[in-house]
C-alpha cells in the first residue's frame, strides 16, 4: 500500500480513537472504581458539549484573547463535573450501593433519560454552533494532505489525560488508597479508608472527563438534541473492549478500533459501520473480560 | 326489580342531551394531527419549524386571514382543531400514535411526517383506519411505488426524493461542466434516504452524461455519528471535483465545520440536495458557491404570488427567521387539506362533505400551494409533483443573509416519472418521457 495513505489512516485513526478515548475514559474510571455502568455519562458529554458551546458563542461576543476559549471548555467541564458529580453520587448512587447491579445500571438509565429532559428544558431543540475555535490552531500538512491542528490536539489532549490518570493511580497516595478500594472494597473500609469520600471523588472526576469529552468536541459540532445517546453506545463499546474499569484498555481499544475505522473508511467504506462492533464481537470471543482487564482476586 | 323514578330518569335525559349537544358543538370543527419531530436531531432543522408553518397557516385559516384562494374561515366552514404530537421513537411507536389519535382522540385528518420510516410504518395503518393522511415530507418513492399501490386515503404533496437528485444532475449538467469534467463521489448517509438519493443521482448523471464517470468507491457514513475527519481526509485525497452529499442536520453542519477548518470547500464543490435549511441556519459560516434546491426556503424568495409573500412576511414577523423547507412543506400540507375541503364542500351543494367527497376532490387535483403549483398526477392521484430549483447559495452582505444564485427552474414532468413507471426503473432506463424543454 502507498506508504502516505499508511500515514493518513494512521493519522486518521489517531484522531478518531482519541476521540473515542475521550468518550469512554470517565466511563472507565467509574467502571473500575464503583463497578458500575454509568448511563448518565452521555448525559454528561451532552452537558458538556452544550454548556461549552453556549459560553464560546458568548465568549466570542467580546474582545477577549481568543486562546481564553480552552479555558472556557475547562471550566465548563470542571463545573459539570462538580455539580453532576456531586448530585448524581449523593443524590442517587449512594441510596443503592447495597442493591445489584443491574438496578444500578437501571436508575442510571432513568437519571440519564430525566438528564436528557433537562436538557432540552434549558437549551430547547435548537442546535448550538461555536466552530471558532477549530481556526483557533491552524493546520498541518501531513502526506500532502491538510489536517486542522485543533483535531491533532485531540491526540495530545487524550495522551496528557491517560498519563495524568496514571501517575495518579500509581504515583500518588490518592492512587493508593484507590487502588485499595478496586482491589476489595470492605477490607479498604475496614483498614480505615472513608470509601464513601473516595466513591464521591471518583464520580467527580469520571463525570468531568464525560464533561471534557463533550466540551472539546462541541467546536466540531453541532451541538443538538439526541448526542448523548450516540456517544454512550460508543463509550460502551470501548470499554468493553479495552477491559472494564481499564484505562489502558480504554486507551489501547480507542486507538484499535480508530484506525481499524480509518483503514474501513479509505479501503472499504461499506465496513465502517460494522467495524468497531466487529472487533468487540472478536474480544467477548476472544478475551471476555476484555482485553486489558484488570486481574480479579479468586474470592474463597 | 325497582323502576328508575321519574324525576330521575328525566334528569338523566337531560344531562345525557347537554352531553350530545356538547359532542355535537366539538363537531363543529376539522381536528388535524400533526406528527413532526420535537425533540431528538430532527427537531431543530426539520421538527420545529415544520411545526411553526403548520402553527402560523392554522391561525390564518382559523381567522380567515389567507390571501385568496384560501381566504375563507376554516375549512369547508369549519375551524380547524390543530394537535401536534412528537415524531420520535421509531416506526412501532407511530403507529400506536396514528391508532390512538384517529380511534381515541377522533382525528379528522393527519397531515405531517418527516421520515421516510415513520411513512413507511404507517401509511398502510392509515388506510385500514381510513384516515385523510397528507405526508408532507418523507421522500421514498417507495411508498405509492410498493407499499400501498392501491391508495385511497393516503396523499403525498411533495416530489418524492427521486424529482431532487434528477433535478441535482440536470443542474450539474447545465452549469457546473467544468467542476464534474474528472468525475464525482457521494458522501450520503447509511440510510435509506442517502442510498436512495445517491442512486437516484447517480443514475441519472450516466443517463445524462456518461462522459463522467462516478469513483469506485463512495462514502456512507453512519447516521448522525457527528465525527467526519477520516471521510473528509478521503474525499481531499480523491481526483473527484464534484461531491453529491444528502446530508441534512446536525451531521451537515458538523461536515461543515469539521470541513472548513481543512479546506474542504475551497477544493471541492458540493450538490446538497436538503442544504437550503442548513444554508438558512448558517448564513455566513455556509460555504459559499454550493448548492440547494427549491422551490421551497431560500428558493422560495422572489416568487411573487400573494401567498407567498404573505408566508415570508407573517413568518418573519412570527418567528424572526425565514421560513425554511420544513416550514413551507408542513404548511402546504395544511393548505392542500383546506383546497380539499373547500372545494369537496362546493361540490357539494355548500354542505360539509364526507371524507369521501374530500377525497375525491383532491385525487388528480392541480392547485397552488404557497410557492408553487402541484399536480396530484403520480401514485394514481396521490402523489404530488411539483418544479424543481436550483442554484449556488452565498452570503449577501447587504441583506445580511443567505441569498442563492444562478437559479434554475426544472419543470415537475423533467425530473419525475410518468404516472405508472417506478422512479427507480425511469432513472435507470434514461428517464424516458421526460419533459424538459
Amino acid at each position: 500500500m502507498d506508504p502516505e495513505l499508511l500515514l493518513i489512516i494512521l493519522v486518521d485513526g489517531l484522531v478518531y480513537g482519541s476521540y473515542l478515548f475521550m468518550v469512554a475514559v470517565g466511563l472507565t474510571v467509574i467502571c473500575g472504581v464503583q463497578k458500575l455502568l454509568n448511563v448518565t455519562h452521555g448525559a454528561l458529554y451532552a452537558f458538556g458539549a452544550y454548556l461549552t458551546a453556549t459560553l464560546l458563542i458568548l465568549y466570542f461576543r467580546v474582545d477577549w484573547p481568543q486562546f481564553g476559549a480552552f479555558a472556557v471548555m475547562l471550566f465548563a467541564a470542571l463545573f459539570l463535573g462538580v455539580v453532576f458529580g456531586l448530585i448524581i453520587e449523593r443524590g442517587l448512587l449512594r441510596h443503592l450501593y447495597h442493591e445489584d447491579e443491574h438496578i444500578i445500571v437501571l436508575a442510571t438509565f432513568a437519571a440519564f433519560l430525566v438528564l436528557e429532559d433537562v436538557l432540552l428544558l434549558i437549551w430547547g431543540t435548537d442546535p448550538y454552533l461555536a466552530p471558532e475555535p477549530l481556526g483557533l490552531l491552524g493546520s498541518t500538512e501531513i502526506a500532502g494532505l491538510p489536517f486542522d491542528n485543533y483535531s491533532l490536539s485531540m491526540v495530545l489532549l487524550s495522551a496528557v489525560v491517560a498519563a495524568v490518570l496514571w501517575y495518579g493511580l500509581n504515583r500518588t497516595q490518592f492512587g493508593k488508597l484507590l487502588l485499595a478500594v478496586i482491589h476489595d472494597r470492605e477490607l479498604a473500609q475496614a483498614m480505615g479508608i472513608n470509601v464513601n469520600r473516595i466513591f464521591l471523588l471518583t464520580f467527580m472526576l469520571g463525570s468531568f472527563l464525560g464533561a471534557l469529552g463533550g466540551a472539546y468536541q462541541a467546536p466540531a459540532i453541532s451541538v443538538q438534541p439526541g448526542i448523548g445517546v450516540e456517544v454512550i453506545v460508543l463509550a460502551f463499546a470501548v470499554v468493553v473492549i479495552g477491559g472494564m474499569g481499564s484505562i489502558p484498555g480504554a486507551l489501547i481499544g480507542s486507538v484499535i478500533v480508530g484506525v481499524a475505522r480509518a483503514f474501513a473508511v479509505h479501503q472499504e467504506p461499506a465496513l465502517e459501520l460494522f467495524v468497531i462492533y466487529l472487533i468487540m464481537a472478536a474480544v467477548l470471543i476472544v478475551r471476555p473480560q476484555g482485553l486489558f482487564a484488570p486481574a480479579k482476586p479468586r474470592t474463597i | 326489580m325497582n323502576a328508575i323514578p321519574r324525576t330521575r330518569f328525566m334528569a338523566l335525559a337531560a344531562a345525557f342531551a347537554v352531553l350530545l349537544a356538547a359532542g355535537a358543538a366539538s363537531a363543529q370543527t376539522v381536528k388535524v394531527a400533526v406528527p413532526t419531530f420535537l425533540t431528538g436531531a430532527g427537531a431543530p432543522a426539520y421538527g420545529v419549524p415544520a411545526r411553526n408553518g403548520v402553527e402560523l397557516v392554522v391561525r390564518a385559516i382559523n381567522e380567515g386571514s389567507l390571501p385568496a384562494p384560501y381566504n375563507s374561515v376554516g375549512m369547508a366552514g369549519r375551524k380547524v382543531d390543530l394537535v401536534v404530537y412528537d415524531e420520535m421513537g421509531g416506526g412501532t411507536k407511530q403507529v400506536t400514535e396514528l391508532r390512538n389519535k384517529v380511534q381515541k382522540e377522533g382525528v379528522d385528518v393527519v397531515a405531517g411526517y418527516i421520515s421516510s420510516g415513520s411513512c413507511a410504518a404507517i401509511a398502510r395503518v392509515a388506510e385500514e383506519l381510513r384516515v385523510l393522511t397528507l405526508l408532507a415530507i418523507c421522500g421514498t418513492p417507495r411508498l405509492f411505488e410498493e407499499l400501498v399501490t392501491e391508495p385511497k386515503y393516503l396523499f403525498r404533496i411533495i416530489n418524492h426524493s427521486t424529482g431532487g437528485n434528477v433535478g441535482a444532475a440536470h443542474y450539474v449538467v447545465k452549469k457546473l461542466r467544468g467542476d464534474v469534467k474528472d468525475g464525482y463521489m457521494g458522501i450520503n448517509q447509511n440510510y435509506a434516504w442517502g442510498q436512495d438519493a445517491w442512486r437516484d443521482f447517480n443514475l441519472a448523471m450516466q443517463t445524462l452524461a456518461p462522459e463522467f464517470k462516478p469513483a469506485k468507491k463512495q462514502q456512507f457514513p453512519k447516521l448522525f455519528s457527528g465525527q467526519y475527519g477520516t471521510e473528509i481526509s478521503v474525499l481531499l485525497r480523491a481526483k473527484q471535483k464534484l461531491v453529491h452529499s444528502s446530508f441534512w442536520g446536525g451531521d451537515l453542519e458538523a461536515l461543515i465545520a469539521q470541513g472548513t477548518a481543512r479546506g474542504l470547500f475551497k477544493r471541492k464543490k458540493f450538490v446538497l440536495p436538503v442544504g437550503e435549511i442548513t444554508a438558512n441556519r448558517l448564513g455566513k459560516k455556509f460555504p459559499p458557491g454550493q448548492l440547494a434546491r427549491g422551490p421551497y426556503g431560500l428558493y422560495a424568495e422572489g416568487i411573487d404570488t400573494p401567498l407567498n409573500k404573505w408566508f415570508r412576511s407573517e413568518f418573519r414577523k412570527a418567528y424572526k427567521q425565514p421560513p425554511s423547507s420544513p416550514a413551507y412543506h408542513y404548511a402546504d400540507g395544511i393548505i392542500a387539506a383546506k383546497y380539499a375541503y373547500d372545494t369537496a364542500m362546493k361540490a357539494n351543494g355548500g354542505k360539509f362533505p364526507s371524507t369521501d367527497q374530500v377525497i375525491k376532490a383532491l385525487e388528480h387535483a392541480t392547485f397552488d400551494i404557497i410557492a408553487a403549483r402541484v399536480k396530484m398526477s403520480l401514485g394514481k392521484g396521490h402523489q404530488a409533483v411539483t418544479s424543481d430549483r436550483w442554484g449556488a447559495a452565498e452570503w449577501d452582505d447587504a441583506k445580511g443573509e443567505i441569498v442563492v444564485k444562478d437559479v434554475v427552474e426544472f419543470k415537475a414532468e423533467c425530473v419525475n416519472p410518468p404516472e405508472g413507471v417506478n422512479a427507480a426503473d425511469w432513472v435507470k432506463g434514461g428517464m424516458k418521457g421526460a419533459k424538459c424543454d
